[in-house]
């Protein structure tokens, strides 16, 4: 094996002609061993391996225990796409994937802006004080586990023994006394989704503030002297230029929400009422280490990747159509 | 493209124009009341699971607005020893702890030969750890657990930690990466000159330098292998070896039947208390960790 130093400097022709081909000393060799192969070693059987095992037991009858695996072709897929209980996963799935990136994206660049640029102040445009507090606070969701999460919010939820009920029949709203938000078909999904974006908002919130803090003051004073108000400041001024943090965090958003697996776990372990808010990944769980179907099981995993990858690709293309590229271009 | 937590070039000028108008002070009341009613939104859920966590079983169900009558710290007392929590969450700090250990280790090392040495292959291994970072962990679960099954590592310990450090490292690779590109070749050399070996420039040289880099990534990974479900779920079925992530989604289903409710309230404080006082009081570095790895 040769190795060559990447880092090249001004030695003379002489010397960077030695270091092109080293000798192979112990230490490089046990060096390079260890350093690569170590760390490569656990990524290949832990992760790759895995992921191609995959896609061959996704075209196989395998039913995990027995020894027995029949090469079945796509018909697992086939069997998949008139699989009732699935699709309607892949549809909230999908639905997961469109509400909770945008809402959560909205909110967290609605509250990122009112810190930044909420402040008083006529001549220059200038955060709120005691922003920090809010930072805090609005972070803590990110350092707790999304299991607890979602059992706390499952236990708010709860009728009769769960702090909602009670606030809004405190308030008046007495039709919600005994309101079970988890456990009717209309609400079960809303009130998912509103507990994932509670989970995100706060480090959406504080990736933003950062975002917009990097941009050049001197670009606020102008629009301020042009007398661009803070509503036009902040849509036309700031979203654009932190266009492409708001595509990484929908990216990132849309994984999540594509999993969600988590929260849905914790709020409704069985799919909830009528599969309203079950997901792919719960019916990939349930099929795989429940009822024993490997093979049907890893289709359904090959088809939660592809819609991941559909839907990052869809982001990027969204991005680039509405003008992505050539912005970043004349920053 | 990468905006990074900019802490001198702040939107926020120096207070120099003194009293702002009545227009800019609606605006900064306003403000205020939305971040306040946010505020409120993330502390109260919190806020009734400490107080609940006090109560009994009785009290849970009665009346979810009243305050607790005594505080009943047997709650904490019950989830730690027969809920199991206790045996979960020394579980959990052994995993967490020996994976977060070994995935720096192992990500720097790997991190450090990709970004500074060239040979055959380099940029293949990188793109596939990139790969790796945006698969589904969901399409490989099934294999995984055949994997370990035929290592014997199925619902161990050390199985569960190599799991937790080969699905963390392409992400510590990926952060790294461009720290070790950035050290400056020079200190390298210096240290060739004077007699260290490869793996003494790495150990007394390189990776000091990458300290800043090293905790950001440690912090991030902390907190994700905190959090982990999935894994444990599907890889760890024993429940002496459970994760408290597993831990609690278990006790929560059985409450639904044999209900501890205060002890389920207890158990939630337990596990979210210890983390939440560590990000207060390391709050900022954490946000300038998060600021600087996130907005990539």
């Amino acid at each position: 094996m040769t190795i060559t130093q990447d880092v090249v400097t001004e030695g003379g022709p002489k010397r960077s002609a030695r270091r092109r081909r080293r000798p192979l000393t112990f230490d490089r060799v046990s060096f390079m061993v260890v350093f690569l192969g170590l760390p490569l070693a656990v990524f290949v059987i832990f992760v790759v391996s895995p992921f191609v095992q995959a896609l061959w037991y996704s075209l196989t009858d395998w039913s995990g225990f027995s020894s027995g695996m029949n090469f079945v072709g796509f018909d697992n897929y086939v069997k998949l796409f008139h699989d009732d209980i699935f699709l309607k996963a892949v549809r909230n799935n999908i639905e997961l994937a469109i509400v909770v990136p945008l809402v959560t994206i909205v909110l967290a660049l609605t509250l990122a802006t009112l810190v930044t640029i909420g402040g008083s102040g006529t001549g220059t445009v200038r955060g709120l004080r005691n922003s920090g507090f809010y930072r805090i606070v609005s972070f803590f969701p990110y350092v707790i586990p999304a299991i607890v999460i979602g059992l706390i919010w499952a236990q708010v939820f709860t009728p009769a023994s769960g702090i909602l009920d009670a606030v809004l029949s405190k308030i008046g709203l007495h039709q919600f006394e005994n309101y079970a938000w988890l456990g009717d078909a209309r609400t079960a999904m809303p009130a998912s989704m509103f507990v994932m974006i509670w989970g995100f908002v706060g480090f959406y919130m504080v990736l933003f503030i950062a975002a917009i803090r990097g941009i050049d003051p001197e670009v606020f004073e102008a629009a301020r002297i042009d007398g661009a108000g803070r509503f036009r400041t902040a849509v036309f001024l700031t979203l654009p230029l932190i266009r492409d943090n708001v595509q990484t965090a929908y990216i990132y958003l849309g994984i999540a929400a594509l999993d969600a697996f988590v929260y849905m776990q914790a709020l409704n372990p069985g799919g909830g009422p009528q599969n309203s808010t079950l997901v792919m990944p719960q019916q990939l769980f349930t099929t795989a280490f429940s009822k024993g179907q490997f093979g049907y099981s890893t289709a359904m995993g090959v088809i939660l990747a592809a819609v991941t990858m559909l839907f990052a690709l869809l982001v990027f293309l969204v991005n680039a159509l509405t003008g992505g590229r050539e912005r970043k271009v004349r920053r | 493209m990468t905006t990074t937590a900019d802490r001198a070039g702040v939107v926020a000028a120096p207070r120099a124009s003194g009293k702002g108008s009545r227009e800019g002070k609606g605006v900064a009341t306003t403000a205020h009341i939305a971040l306040i009613v946010w505020s409120l939104l993330v502390i109260l859920p919190l806020l009734w699971t400490l107080l609940s966590s006090f109560k009994s079983t009785q009290e849970v169900l009665g009346n979810p607005l009243s305050l607790p009558h005594k505080l009943r710290f047997s709650n904490y007392a019950n989830a730690w020893t027969t809920a199991g929590i206790g045996r979960y969450f020394l579980n959990t700090v052994i995993v967490v702890g020996s994976s977060l250990v070994l995935v720096m280790i192992l990500g720097a090392m790997c991190a450090y030969v990709l970004a500074r040495f060239t040979f055959p292959g380099n940029r293949l291994i990188y793109y596939s750890m990139l790969a790796g970072l945006t698969f589904p962990v969901f399409l490989a679960i099934v294999p995984l657990f055949f994997v370990l099954k035929n290592l014997a590592l199925l619902n161990t310990l050390p199985g569960l930690i190599i799991t937790y450090v080969a699905f963390a490292l392409p992400f510590t690779v990926f952060f790294l990466h461009a720290f070790f590109k950035a050290l400056p070749g020079e200190v390298y050399e210096a240290a060739q000159i004077d007699g260290a070996g490869e793996w003494r420039s790495f150990f007394s040289v390189m990776l000091p330098m990458a300290r800043p880099g090293m905790a950001s990534v440690a912090i991030f990974n902390f907190l994700g292998l905190w959090n982990q479900f999935l894994l444990p779920v599907a890889l760890n079925t024993n429940s002496n070896n459970y994760v408290l992530s597993q831990g609690m989604a278990s006790f929560a289903s059985q409450a639904g039947y044999a209900v501890d409710f205060g002890a389920l309230f207890a158990a939630v404080v337990i596990t979210v208390a210890p983390v939440l006082v560590v990000y207060i009081i390391f709050q900022r570095q954490l946000q300038v960790s998060v600021t600087a790895g996130g907005v990539k």
